[in-house]
């Protein structure tokens, strides 16, 4: 369970996020929507832990959210997320290696292998088994972020960060890799948290659609006031999106 | 008729304007020393190309009556020996230094104002010092090329370092990687083409201290050897080894560049 009290984000007079009260469920699918500079991605930092939250409180199961990233919490986002420097099945088994101690990174013998196989197995599930010696940069937009997820879910997270995975993605792509990250938040009983620009996408996929924006306005110093979750809609798979967006406006 | 700038040449043409100024440079030299020769025929300024193949001939391919060595090959082996020291020595440092103040903010703050102040010393101004501290031997020339481009690959790597995507290190730290795995795999082998990339555009520096060194104390050596016969005004020496040392600068540059990209294929395309 994840518990946001009164949290407040500001960067020195620029709020950003004021007043955020939420409490998330274990295995609720969040999408995230408002627009630029609202908060949302912020959001999904103080979550992730390359942000530092200002002033409140941000709790998963009861204990402050750790200030740096770590393994309970994956991320996958628009771009730069994969490893150039090594192939798919390379990609795969650092992830592997980087759950073990050690000093280097690398694996070797018998773990060695055996994470190659593993890799080998998971890739096939993903379907990227015929790309296995590429190079990200030889890879198309949809098999690339295929790729992100397979490795963010590797290291077994229980919360998953989803920062516009399918911004770049063509229409097509994106219906199938809507289906991938529905099927494994169901295997793997994950909580998601996606920010996306696509409302209608956000109302496909979530179980909670909030909204962020600006409640207050100060016309003399925009900057003054910082955005909040204004609506938060409980999306059933048989609701009409068609509505709901209707009562958002 | 196109616009000059959408006018782009075939490959043949592309050849034929790469090697034009070459070929002017030739024939303009050809020109003016056989003019000067017609007035002079013993002129040193500008000697004839069979005089400057018949210099060559004699260091390179007999032995020196003094010492029985051959003068040109024990000239390149020791000019190379030095600058390859010098580099390797000036990569290792400048990648150490580079990756560290780039991957820990820490060692950064302590560091990078160092770093700033060290690369502002004329290296030249230096060298007497190194010839008091290090003798006028080996060392002190292969000091004086690390000290001369150290700085600049450190800090071109830590420039690199700090420009991989940030999202790589958060994606690496949220499967569990630790300080020294994140340097090890992710930093490291992404560091190793810009290095090269690094060492190829500091080598022209390299030559430039080696060459001094060599000019002020030496016994051999390519800079030594042009210096040396500069006394005598053995244009018909100096110019081929211009064009020796020009042309192993050449091809040192090339050799990198087919390393970088045998070795790190994902490195020259799309770099994504």
């Amino acid at each position: 369970m994840i518990e946001v009290k009164n949290l407040w984000k500001n960067y020195g007079e620029n709020v950003v996020l004021e007043q955020l009260n939420v409490t998330v469920a274990e295995g609720d699918f969040i999408t995230m929507v408002g627009s630029s500079g609202c908060g949302k991605s912020t959001f999904l930092n103080l979550l992730l832990g390359t942000e530092q939250l200002s002033r409140g409180e941000l709790l998963i199961n009861g204990k402050p959210i750790a200030s740096e990233p770590g393994p309970e919490r994956g991320i996958v986002f628009q771009q730069y997320s994969l490893f150039p420097h090594m192939t798919v099945l390379e990609n795969i088994m650092a992830a592997k290696a980087f759950e073990r101690k050690g000093f280097t990174g690398y694996l070797f013998g018998k773990a060695k292998r055996e994470a190659k196989s593993a890799a080998e197995k998971l890739l096939k599930e993903v379907g990227l088994e015929h790309a296995l010696k590429k190079y990200p940069h030889e890879l198309s937009g949809g098999m690339k972020q295929r790729l992100a997820i397979a490795q963010a879910l590797l290291g077994k997270p229980k919360i998953l960060l989803l920062d516009e995975p399918f911004g770049a993605l063509d229409p097509g792509i994106r219906a199938e890799m809507h289906q991938l990250v529905l099927n494994l938040w169901r295997e793997h009983g994950l909580t998601i948290f996606m920010v996306t620009h696509d409302l209608k996408e956000g109302f496909y996929l979530g179980t909670r659609l909030w909204v962020f924006d600006k409640t207050r306005h100060d016309p003399q110093a925009p900057n003054a006031y910082g955005a909040t979750i204004t609506y938060d809609l409980p999306v059933s798979k048989n609701s009409n999106y068609e509505n709901l967006l209707s009562l958002t406006k | 008729m196109k616009r000059l700038i959408n006018l782009k040449p075939s490959k043949p043409l592309a050849f034929a304007l790469g090697i034009l100024p070459f070929f002017l440079i030739a024939v303009l030299y050809v020109i003016n020393s056989n003019a000067r020769l017609a007035e002079n025929a013993d002129d040193k300024l500008l000697p004839p190309v069979s005089k400057m193949a018949d210099a060559i001939e004699r260091l390179a391919l007999e032995p020196s009556k003094r010492s029985g060595e051959y003068t040109f090959w024990i000239d390149t082996a020791s000019s190379l020996k030095r600058l390859g020291l010098g580099v390797l020595c000036a990569a290792a440092l400048g990648l150490l230094f580079g990756i560290f103040t780039g991957a820990i903010p820490l060692v950064k703050s302590g560091l990078s104002p160092f770093l700033t102040v060290i690369s502002l010393i004329p290296p030249l101004a230096l060298l007497p010092i190194l010839f008091i501290v290090f003798g006028l031997g080996e060392l002190s020339k292969v000091v004086l090329i690390v000290i001369g481009i150290f700085p600049f690959i450190a800090r071109d790597i830590q420039r690199r370092a700090e420009e991989i995507p940030n999202e790589q290190l958060v994606k690496a730290q949220t499967l569990g990687a630790n300080t020294s795995q994140i340097i090890v795999r992710v930093l490291l082998p992404q560091l190793m083409p810009k290095l090269i990339d690094s060492v190829r555009l500091s080598l022209g520096a390299g030559w430039l201290f080696l060459i001094a060194a060599e000019a002020i104390a030496a016994t051999d050596g390519l800079g030594y050897r042009i210096f040396l016969v500069r006394r005598y005004l053995s244009m018909d020496v100096i110019l081929p080894y211009v064009a020796w040392i020009t042309l192993l600068a050449f091809i040192v540059d090339q050799l990198l560049a087919l390393l970088n990209r045998k070795l790190y294929p994902w490195h020259s395309q799309g770099n994504r």
